[in-house]
């Protein structure tokens, strides 16, 4: 009865397929199969025309993407793309994976797989796109060579080429074959954006049927002969070891068939079934070892964040103009202090990873947001040579950054290599993943505005004190000490061209950005949209209260600043159009502007707050100019649905530790936005043209200013410290 | 040895009694579109309809399913054209997808009972379903639209 997945050697993952999802994996996962010499092309009477494109008999069309999908819609704009310069038909596109571990034996064809900072598009565009173009071209040349005649005396148009002087045509279909043989043209040019004609159109998502019925396979479904299923619990404790277990009551429960320690920190029960194994492993008493960060509690770090931003010492991310002046001549300085807490990525699908090793091979079946990271934790773990392991990548029940960690697929590889031969599947309990994340770092920022007699904004200083995420887990990113991604939108233009994506789009007169850098003992991680979330509430909630003081309009007091940056200003101006800014209808509205990941997003926030201090948001308008919008529809799916992201966390998003215990356990104590609380969306989507910039992240940072700036238009009260739920509104 | 009537079909059921249905809906009858999200009915993702009702089948054991008739996703219509799958695949509902099935069977029994609801009805319906794509909106038009259809069938 067991459905268990099909498996063939090509190594792929069929996304999206009409025909219905297959995965693709060496043969029924036995060790040894799949290795009599037969290669993809043999098996395959349909070759790929390049890496990027395959082309079937019947003309359907395999676009290969590297990137991962986790509800992004990454997958059907890169085929977008592709799809455009080859000229098919899109109707007959579907798309498929190729494994980390092929990209490596191919010298890594098809470059990054890594799915982060909003960068499956603008950050392999260029490439994607030449894929299809080379493919096109070959297949052009095929036809040709068949007729005899030049290439510039044939047309293409929806995966028919066409020789103009006969009449004749071929279908791609029909050419394949020989495309494939011809070689890989390297002088390509790509089409100017005013021929586009499926970029930038809102063409519907590749990957929308399975998930509608239950097909789709994310991680935790994989099924493969012989599988036994894996619980396992962590340490409770940061810094926490296992001492030792007594395993003797869950070794005689039914279905288990080991009970095991993973690494220095963790206990795992494998039993027949999932369940089996959860039940059991509650059953084991596990002596945990004390470590550094056993006693860490977030109150008592909230005294190291405060003396952060005060101390002498602190990195400088971005200097201008004579900061120290403006405050001397000031004729009034605001200050304020802001606070962001942790926060926990809580994708809806738990963490998992299924392994199966071998001596002469090691195999892994996960979402992932990095399938070669994923490739490089296995084959550490599995002790082969990583040209003997691979990772079938599947899509992700969420990722927001959780999964560009791979400690799951490391923990898999570990128990899979105590059972040679039998593949494992490791299901984390929400608990686990809960109190194991990779949190969003927790940050304080000490804001100061000068401000001259006219109101005039003379110079601003942010001191942010936290922790520094490539501290922790890349100290290598780090340069001389400071960590500038600390700094994302506050950054200096022009001086550094790979965090030129990340930079301060105003224009003050004296600035000055500091971190003092204090690192707790939680491992911090990349969370969807970074540290542009936190500072774009210490510098747009504090524009705010600039304009305030100053007694100006908080948007006219923002245009003010956007000399150097037209596009800040245009969507800036669009969401206070669209949502009518200044109007006295009843409702209080909050402006923000921020620029992150190559993208300038705004919005403004429409709420009432009643007697009690109860907040209602009636309506978001949210925009964003990505530069080239590939996909409006997946585009507008994005902001809107990162806003809410953003929105969720301001409002009810915060982990805390206490005795180095994560506090929040589950969806009970670590509460997300609720479809009851969801407010309306709007959102303007004006590409300007002429540049890449990432959309599915920036939006997220401007979500808790513009409402947190509307809560004080409505009640007069500034609130600085998140999450809301735990904030009156208004006095008592 | 239990059995449980899933999607019409009997299936020989071998776990404790005590094991949560969504457990046996996954790995016994290896259904896998109903979903793990958090294992103590706080999120939606694993609802299933027992005798028509929605319900979690993370918090459901198993020996008070026995003689119920349990629809999964995979079984919510022969063809997968309920009016609530057709309206999520017009209105492109997911985005990751993973808490979909479980979205799609609160709203499917609440229509199938009543498609004769208001917006603050979807609201309540569909409130217990978590999405951390935020899909909420696309949700509500989507729950709407096929209320419709179901209204004029």
């Amino acid at each position: 009865m067991a459905d268990t997945i099909n498996l063939s050697r090509r190594g792929f993952i069929i996304g999206t397929g009409a025909t219905g999802l297959t995965i693709g994996i060496l043969a029924a996962c036995s060790p040894g199969a799949g290795e009599d010499g037969e290669t993809a092309a043999d098996a395959d009477p349909n070759p790929e025309v390049n890496a990027w494109v395959l082309i079937n008999n019947d003309d359907t069309v395999v676009i290969r993407i590297a990137r991962s999908e986790m509800g992004q819609g990454t997958l059907t704009g890169l085929a977008q793309l592709v799809a455009e310069e080859l000229e098919c038909d899109w109707d007959k596109v579907t798309t498929e994976y190729p494994t980390p571990g092929e990209n490596l034996a191919r010298d890594r064809v098809w470059r990054d797989f890594s799915t982060g900072g909003s960068r499956g598009i603008r950050g392999s565009h260029d490439y994607v796109r030449e894929g299809g173009a080379a493919a096109r071209m070959m297949l052009v040349q095929a036809a040709a060579n068949r007729w005899d005649v030049p290439v510039s005396e044939c047309s293409v148009e929806k995966g028919v080429i066409t020789h103009g002087p006969s009449g004749n045509s071929y279908t791609y279909g029909e050419l394949a074959a020989e495309a494939a043989k011809l070689e890989v043209p390297t002088e390509i040019t790509l089409k100017d954006p005013s021929e586009w004609k499926i970029i930038g159109q809102p063409v519907k998502r590749l990957d929308t049927a399975d998930k509608v019925t239950g097909k789709q396979v994310y991680g935790a479904d994989i099924k493969l002969d012989g599988l036994l299923n894996a619980a396992i619990k962590q340490a409770p404790k940061r810094g926490g070891t296992v001492a030792s277990f007594d395993a003797s009551a869950a070794e005689s429960m039914p279905g288990v068939k080991k009970v095991l320690q993973v690494g220095d920190n963790a206990v795992a029960v494998v039993a027949d079934k999932w369940w089996q194994a959860k039940k059991a492993l509650d059953t084991v008493q596990i002596e945990w070892q004390a470590g550094e960060g056993s006693d860490f509690s977030s109150a008592a770090f909230e005294a190291d964040l405060d003396a952060g931003l005060t101390a002498d010492e602190a990195y400088v991310g971005n200097q201008a103009g004579d900061v120290d002046g403006a405050f001397a001549g000031a004729a009034q300085v605001i200050e304020a202090t802001y606070n962001a807490p942790h926060q926990n990525h809580a994708c809806m699908e738990p963490m998992n990873a299924t392994a199966v090793w071998t001596e002469e091979k090691c195999e892994v079946w996960c979402g992932t947001q990095n399938g070669e990271a994923a490739l490089a934790a296995a084959a550490e773990a599995s002790g082969l040579p990583i040209e003997q392991c691979d990772v079938y990548k599947q899509l992700l029940g969420g990722g927001f950054g959780r999964r560009g960690m791979s400690d799951f697929v490391t923990q898999a590889v570990t128990i899979a290599k105590e059972m040679p031969g039998t593949p494992i599947k490791l299901l984390w309990t929400r608990e686990e993943d809960m109190q194991h994340g990779f949190f969003h770092p927790t940050t304080k920022a000490r804001c100061q505005g000068a401000l001259d007699a006219d109101g005039n904004l003379t110079g601003l200083k942010i001191r942010l004190s936290g922790q520094s995420i490539f501290a922790g887990l890349m100290p290598q990113a780090l340069q001389d000490g400071m960590d500038f991604l600390a700094f994302q939108g506050l950054l200096p233009s022009g001086v550094d061209p790979r965090v030129e994506d990340q930079t301060l789009k105003y224009t003050f007169p004296a600035f000055l950005a500091e971190h003092a850098m204090r690192n707790p003992p939680v491992r911090p991680g990349f969370w969807r949209g970074v540290n542009a979330n936190q500072n774009a509430i210490y510098l747009e909630c504090f524009m705010d209260e600039l304009a305030h003081a100053a007694g100006r309009d908080p948007l006219e007091f923002r245009l003010a600043h956007t000399q150097d940056s037209p596009e800040l200003a245009a969507v800036l101006q669009a969401v206070a159009d669209k949502s009518g800014w200044g109007n006295d209808d009843g409702l209080s509205r909050g402006l923000c502007a921020f620029y992150s990941f190559g993208a300038y997003t705004a919005a403004c926030a429409e709420v009432t707050v009643s007697d009690e201090g109860e907040l209602k948001i009636h309506r978001i308008v949210a925009a964003t100019d990505p530069g080239y919008a590939v996909n409006p529809q997946q585009i507008d799916a994005q902001v809107a649905g990162s806003f809410v992201y953003g929105l969720s966390a301001a409002l009810y998003g915060e982990i805390t530790f206490e005795n180095g215990e994560t506090v929040q356990k589950n969806f009970d104590t670590y509460p997300s936005m609720r479809l009851a609380a969801m407010p309306e969306v709007e959102t303007i989507v004006m590409p300007s043209g002429g540049f890449w910039g990432g959309v599915g992240e920036p939006t997220i940072a401007v979500a808790a200013p513009a409402v947190l700036n509307a809560i004080y238009a409505a009640t007069g009260k500034r609130i600085r410290q998140l999450p809301l739920k735990d904030q009156p509104l208004r006095d008592a | 040895m239990a059995e449980l009537k899933i999607n019409g079909k009997s299936v020989q059921v071998d776990a404790d009694n005590d094991t949560p249905l969504l457990w046996v809906i996954r790995d016994e009858a290896n259904l896998t579109g109903t979903k793990f999200g958090c294992g103590i009915g706080q999120c939606g993702a694993c609802t299933v309809h027992i005798n028509g009702e929605a319900r979690r089948s993370c918090i459901t054991p198993l020996e008070a399913a026995i003689g119920a008739e349990i629809t999964t996703i995979e079984g919510l219509d022969p063809a997968a054209d309920h009016p609530v799958q057709k309206a999520w695949r017009e209105l492109q509902v997911p985005q990751c997808g993973y808490c979909q099935s479980g979205q799609i069977m609160t709203a499917a029994a609440a229509l199938n009972q009543d498609p004769n609801v208001n917006d603050g009805d979807i609201d309540a319906i569909m409130t217990g379903n978590l999405c951390r794509c935020m899909t909420y909106n696309r949700i509500r038009k989507a729950v709407r639209k096929a209320a419709d259809e179901m209204k004029g069938a």
